[in-house]
């Protein structure tokens, strides 16, 4: 049963393994890098504009207005980490129209470095905002008491961004392989459909639930409201 | 040797079906809420949109985390495995 895109090898030299994961994630990463440097190559402020500077400036100005919707005002600090990572899975989920391509977030190891570069990127946006003893001292709120669940807390939701993308993809790269062997006409087109549309939402969730841990991490305190001065007469 | 295959095909028919009845009621739930908050206020409908998608990603890992482990529990089960090394190594 073909779980993971790592059981396909093309080549083999001791300990490493060029498996179809890692070469479709550096295809990604050409077609992404790539794509955008010949199109930025000649950028023009006026009214007229390539079509592909406009899609590009579309897709940027979308995700920046969601990164200062969910709280973080100063996007642009975070727009290239938080941008990379959306971009990076919702192309990951669109190539599958591409017959013979395998999303690379259907295998455990892609997701899982995901994670673990929101795991690293939340601390140390956290760090860079607030200074390192304000931000370990957050992690003493609201009460001592709630260290190691803040703690777990924080880990467990990295394993949870791992698996939750992980499951998506790879389902829905083995539920179609299952309908072929069964109905082999329309239903396995549907479930690609379905696995399209699931991707794109996937995506949204990884950017936006990650989004959400840099703000939680960066948000400064709220000042203690004052007492009411009384005025003197 | 039977008494494991046994095991982990029930075991994992019994963990999907079973893990998939709290994240569905769940999910029903929250899209319900999610709709009469929209009907109260339409101007927040792109927060209670977010919300709401965020929120639906944190339920649908719990039936995610089921289907995993029974998949775990049919293709890739380290005691079969092991039973099965052993078979062969006989």
């Amino acid at each position: 049963m073909h779980l993971t895109p790592d059981e396909t090898i093309f080549w083999q030299y001791g300990f490493f393994k060029l498996n179809a994961t890692i070469a479709f994630t550096w295809a990604l990463m050409f077609v992404l890098a790539g794509g955008s440097r010949i199109v930025t190559r000649r950028l023009s402020t006026g009214l007229d504009r390539s079509r592909w500077q406009n899609l590009l400036e579309i897709v940027v100005t979308a995700i920046e207005k969601q990164i200062q919707e969910v709280g973080l005002s100063e996007s642009r600090k975070y727009l290239g980490f938080l941008g990379t990572l959306f971009l990076f899975v919702a192309t990951a989920a669109l190539c599958t129209v591409i017959p013979g391509y395998q999303p690379p977030t259907s295998s455990l190891s892609t997701t899982a470095a995901l994670a673990l570069c929101v795991f690293v990127a939340v601390p140390a946006f956290g760090i860079a905002e607030k200074g390192m003893r304000n931000y370990l001292k957050s992690y003493t709120k609201p009460t001592v008491v709630m260290l190691p669940f803040n703690i777990i807390s924080e880990l467990s939701r990295t394993l949870a961004l791992a698996v939750r993308l992980f499951g998506n993809m790879m389902s829905g790269a083995m539920i179609v392989g299952i309908l072929l062997t069964i109905t082999p006409f329309l239903f396995p087109i549907v479930m690609t459909v379905l696995g399209l549309l699931t991707g794109m939402v996937q995506a949204y969730i990884f950017g936006i639930l990650a989004a959400v841990y840099i703000a939680a991490a960066t948000r400064a305190a709220k000042p203690k409201p004052q007492p009411a001065q009384t005025v003197a007469a | 040797m039977t008494i494991i295959a046994v095991a982990s095909i029930v075991i994992a028919g019994i963990t999907i079906s079973l893990g998939s009845i709290g994240p569905a009621l769940a999910e029903g739930r929250a899209v319900a809420t999610a709709l009469t908050s929209l009907a109260q206020q339409p101007d927040a409908s792109s927060t209670i949109t977010r919300t709401l998608f965020v929120g639906l990603a944190m339920i649908e890992s719990i039936a995610i985390y089921c289907f995993v482990v029974s998949m775990i529990l049919i293709f890739a089960n380290p005691f079969w495995n092991h039973v099965i090394a052993q078979t062969a190594g006989k």
